[in-house]
């Protein structure tokens, strides 16, 4: 093949390959566009078709949100960052811990235990939620954070991203350096090993945090007053309330206040986040 | 000799029992919050238990009756297809185009500038609120909605469509939303594992002459293989899974005519009635078929994974 | 007493269910009002005309409870609360819940609902006004009333004057309605609408009510069979026809694209409802400028007029229960007499919102009143069509379960209309969604 057909074929291929970027992310970023500029528009400009003008209506929607008593957006903000952090934290530390555990310790049951705990990253949560909630119920913890976030602390496919990493980076010595100098376990895990895991821990940290904002089915079930709710809750009230709908700009405001905060923090931490995904996940 | 040795390999143990102190916080939740209540579960499938206004009826043991009634009277075998279905139709394009992305992401020849862009544009969706997501798309995609308004005013139709009235369309909607939110992702772990093949590799195959489908169908794929595993378990896993955004778009009715209603989305419906009876018994079912999906998968893929010769 | 604890054991031998709380019935000086609600509409009259004029004591706060009606979260929600009312702290107890005629039977025949007369201390004077059916829904086995409303439903059909000048030749509300006084003359303006382009009604669920409300059998009989009306088939034929011959928009009750037919841009011809819709919808959806003046001009507003319509018909209605164990009884007094009994409020309640209040004293001046004219309906006053309607409606056909029927019908069949389904598909659909939220009926 001759060196003039090959580049022809070469410059095709790129611009084809340009071309399908652009596309795709203009998928991806339409919806947004679209969002928020139907928050600044009046419920009667929205019913009449779509326009890319922004609209002056952005300060009324904002305010008539907040202002709604039906909509405790600003509570349910609160609520969702709460328990978010909460869960996430507990889900990084105790996952590390656990990994840490089955990685540097040879103990009878290390097997099986980490078998087991492959098994059971592949069982759907959602199969237990029945049990689930009936155990609530009769601990007396319905309507409470606590079912939200204490059992964020047995996280199977955290666990398993944080052994992969420790397989990676971990050197065993580390530990034995530690017990000559006479520190115990517990501290020489705190204190030692904690820090190396830190960037693997600080990502899954972040995901862990996005995983238990998004959540939606555990806390609709578990969460009843107003007072207790979080961010996606609301939505599926926006959702089904007849009455809610009759001010659409409202509606898009409300969408936009779920949306945009982890968007604008994404934005932010763009590239530790992405780098992320494939940290330990893949070998070498 | 004997005794520096005895004592060292006592010291040992004594270490290895650490072990099991920092894996107990774990398994001690698992046990309280995810095993008993699965037990519970199974427990209650057995039961009769539900609400007739604000009186309960049950617990009464009525053996396997819920499970022949989820059989005979629900359509749970349509769920369960609603759910598979629109899990392949999101997963096949996704994972064509992010193996797509990937090699042209990777490719030496091409050099695609501006990747970091591209990357953190098509990440993006993956941290949106699924829930917001959903009503974001029903807002826009509504009778009246700026999608329609859009397509009427440029002519490229004379009335609106009703999306949200089309079996075909609903259920796109909710493929393409899943698409959006994690076809960044798996390009990304894709990216990744082309990266980390050997250049070496693509180099002896260039000098042997090979084409480009060539290495991509001889070298490429099988080597990602371990990661297209991995892609392929968690997509179905979470596929199986699937409730916030059908939930959201049709408003918990699955509708036209429960086309959309996933395995979980029917769950809930019992669940929130408190009939927990029938929820038990469905739970139960839902379980075992993603149980063996999983299993099954899992075996099949990690048999591969093994063939392929992938590194330690 | 006796007679109540009769009914207990009567309740509990019946349904074998668990039996209900036996702590104090009421109480007084709670600090806060809690009270249960699916949407705002009784939260602004209340804000209106009991908070405005000072009425709620300085130390008691009032929470508002709200819980969206579909998919029957609201009553979920509220059936978790009362059974949970005895072990509630003071200041969570359920004070006032709302209920609607779609579902009030299940509140009514329970010891979760106080004796208005005897716990709350309304007397046989106060309701004497009220329209009697108002009564006799909330009125138990027992002869003991549970319930008090402020508004009476009867409904009738409220259309758009200038497209009535357009299409009929006229706006009157005399000559429309006789025009529009039987179904096929209603189907003949239909025609006549579609071809200068509107819509005769917004969408498929539009006169649900006025079919299901002169049914003459119950959703469900007392064994718990589910039966249907032909009124109900006569309301698929209809809506079939209509959708297939463009005369509806094909909108779902409640959507967007619904209310949207009754704004600036909207082509719809009329809606059927009662009082509450004027206000609580129609004035909202018709206004270009939210914050614009309630006056002619501003959208579509005052450029509406109501007629009784084909069929005559009631609608809903919102009633106040007392809830057992609530801990601020004279507050809950108060509030029922202001809002349900005090001619004054009701008469304000009737010229600022447009309902159709339940005192027929009230209602007769405001028919009798030639100066009183709705902004909304272009200054027409519409109670004097409606008061002997409202004295003859009856609901004794009204079970516990006829809001879970009604959306899983209205659901069903929108797929049918849609040309989705089958019809027998779509009967099949709706059994399937009736016998998930309700178990223990039979198809």
């Amino acid at each position: 093949m001759s060196q003039a057909t090959s580049r022809t074929e070469l410059i095709s291929k790129t611009a084809l390959t340009y071309i399908l970027l652009v596309i795709l992310s203009m998928l991806c970023i339409f919806p947004f566009v679209i969002l928020i500029i139907n928050s600044t528009r009046f419920h009667s400009e929205i019913q009449k078709g779509f326009s890319l003008a922004i609209g002056s209506a952005f300060g009324q929607n904002w305010t008539k949100l907040l202002s709604d008593k039906n909509i405790p957006i600003v509570r349910a903000l609160l609520n969702s960052v709460f328990i978010s952090t909460c869960a996430s934290v507990l889900t990084v530390y105790f996952s590390s811990m656990t990994a840490y555990g089955i990685y540097m310790y040879k103990f009878k049951f290390r097997d099986v235990a980490s078998n087991f705990i492959m098994i059971v990253m592949m069982v759907p949560t959602q199969v237990s939620t029945l049990g689930f909630i009936r155990l609530m119920q009769q601990m007396g913890l319905m309507n409470s954070f606590i079912p939200l976030i204490i059992p964020a602390i047995a996280a199977p496919v955290v666990f398993f991203f944080l052994l992969q990493y420790m397989r990676s980076i971990l050197p065993f010595d580390i530990v034995e350096a530690a017990r000559i100098d006479g520190s115990n376990e517990f501290y020489t895990f705190n204190r030692i090993v904690v820090p190396i895991l830190s960037p693997a821990i600080a990502v899954q940290a972040i995901f862990a945090f996005v995983a238990n904002w998004n959540n939606f089915f555990l806390p609709l079930l578990i969460l009843n007053s107003k007072e207790k709710w979080t961010i996606p809750i609301i939505i599926a009230q926006l959702r089904s309330a007849d009455y809610l709908k009759f001010d659409m700009g409202q509606v898009y405001m409300t969408i936009c206040i779920a949306i945009v905060p982890l968007l604008i923090i994404y934005l932010l931490l763009s590239r530790f986040i992405i780098s992320g995904v494939t940290m330990g996940s893949v070998k070498g | 000799m004997s005794r520096p040795i005895a004592a060292k390999k006592r010291k040992t143990v004594e270490y290895t029992r650490w072990g099991y102190f920092f894996i107990a916080p774990f398994f001690i939740i698992y046990t309280v919050f995810a095993l008993i209540p699965l037990i519970s579960t199974f427990y209650n499938s057995f039961f009769e238990t539900y609400r007739i206004g604000l009186s309960q009826v049950g617990p009464n043991f009525v053996g396997i009756q819920n499970f022949i009634s989820v059989f005979t009277e629900s359509k749970i075998y349509i769920y369960a297809w609603n759910t598979v279905l629109l899990w392949v139709l999101n997963f096949i394009p996704q994972i064509a185009v992010s193996l797509l992305l990937a090699v042209l992401f990777t490719s030496s020849s091409m050099n695609i500038k501006g990747q970091q862009f591209f990357k953190t544009v098509i990440y993006m969706p993956n941290l949106i609120m699924a829930s917001a997501f959903s009503m974001l798309f029903f807002a826009l995609f509504s009778d009246g909605g700026p999608v329609n308004s859009m397509i009427v005013n440029a002519g490229l139709v004379s009335e609106p469509i009703r999306f949200g009235s089309s079996v075909g369309w609903t259920r796109a909607l909710i493929c393409i939303m899943n698409f959006m939110m994690w076809f960044g992702n798996t390009t990304i772990l894709l990216m990744a594992g082309i990266m980390g093949i050997d250049n070496s590799l693509f180099e002896a195959a260039r000098i042997d002459g090979a084409g480009t489908g060539k290495v991509f169908f001889r070298i490429t794929m099988p080597l990602l293989k371990p990661i297209f595993v991995f892609v392929f378990i968690t997509s179905l896993i979470g596929g199986l899974q699937m409730f916030d955004v059908p939930q959201i778009l049709t408003n918990g009715s699955g509708n036209p005519d429960r086309t959309s209603m996933t395995l979980i989305m029917f769950l809930n419906k019992h669940l929130a009635s408190r009939n927990y009876g029938m929820a038990g018994a469905v739970s139960v079912l839902i379980f075992f078929v993603t149980g063996a999906l999983s299993l099954v998968a899992y075996r099949v893929t990690m048999r591969g994974y093994r063939d392929s010769g992938a590194t330690n | 007493m006796r007679k109540i604890l009769v009914a207990l054991l009567a309740l509990t031998v019946a349904t074998g269910a668990v039996g209900l709380f036996a702590a104090p019935k009421f109480s007084d000086g709670g600090k806060v009002l809690t009270i249960y609600v699916w949407n705002d509409e009784f939260q602004t009259r209340f804000k209106d005309y009991f908070e405005k004029a000072g009425l709620v004591p300085k130390d008691v706060t009032v929470n508002w409870v709200v819980t969206p009606n579909q998919d029957n979260a609201y009553q979920n929600k509220l059936d978790e609360a009362l059974l949970n009312q005895d072990k509630a702290s003071p200041n969570d107890k359920i004070d006032i819940f709302l209920v609607e005629a779609d579902y009030a039977l299940k509140y009514v025949n329970t010891d979760a609902s106080l004796d208005v007369m005897k716990d709350v201390g309304l007397t046989k004077a106060d309701l004497s006004q009220q329209f009697q059916y108002t009564k006799d829904i909330m009125t138990d086995k027992n002869g003991v009333l549970k319930g008090v409303s402020w508004q009476g439903c009867p409904a009738g059909f409220i259309y758009r004057r200038s497209i009535a000048k357009e299409v009929l030749g006229t706006d009157d509300p005399a000559k429309v309605q006789a025009q529009i006084d039987s179904w096929e003359k209603f189907d003949a303006v239909a025609a006549k609408l579609k071809a200068k382009g509107y819509f005769a009604v917004s969408g498929y669920d539009d006169d649900f009510r006025v079919f299901t409300d002169n049914a003459t059998v119950p959703w469900v009989d007392k064994n718990g069979k589910i039966q249907i009306d032909q009124n109900i088939n006569k309301w698929i034929d209809q809506t079939k026809e209509y959708t297939d011959k463009g005369y509806n928009n094909k909108a779902s009750l409640w959507s967007a694209e619904s209310s949207a037919g009754a704004g600036p841009n909207g082509k719809v011809f009329g809606y059927f409802g009662p009082g509450w819709f004027i206000d609580f919808c129609l004035a909202g959806w018709s206004k270009a400028d939210p914050k614009g003046p309630d006056a002619l001009g501003n959208g579509t507003y005052g450029d509406w007029a109501f007629a009784k319509g084909p069929q005559g018909f009631s609608w809903g209605g919102t009633w106040l229960v007392a809830a057992a164990g609530t801990d601020n009884i004279s507050l809950v007094k108060s509030i029922f007499k202001k809002m349900t009994v005090d001619q004054s409020t009701l008469t304000a309640i009737a010229k600022d919102k447009g309902d159709f209040t339940n005192n027929i004293a009230v209602i007769n001046n405001l028919a009798n009143d030639k100066k009183f004219g709705n902004k909304f309906l272009g200054g027409q006053n519409y109670y004097g069509l409606l008061v002997d309607s409202a004295k003859k409606i009856s609901r004794k056909n009204i079970t516990g379960y006829d809001q879970g029927c009604t959306e899983a019908l209205m659901a069903a069949f929108k797929d049918y209309f849609d040309g989705k389904v089958t019809k027998d598909q779509a009967w099949g659909n709706f059994y399937t969604a009736i016998l998930e939220k309700y178990p223990n009926l039979k198809k």
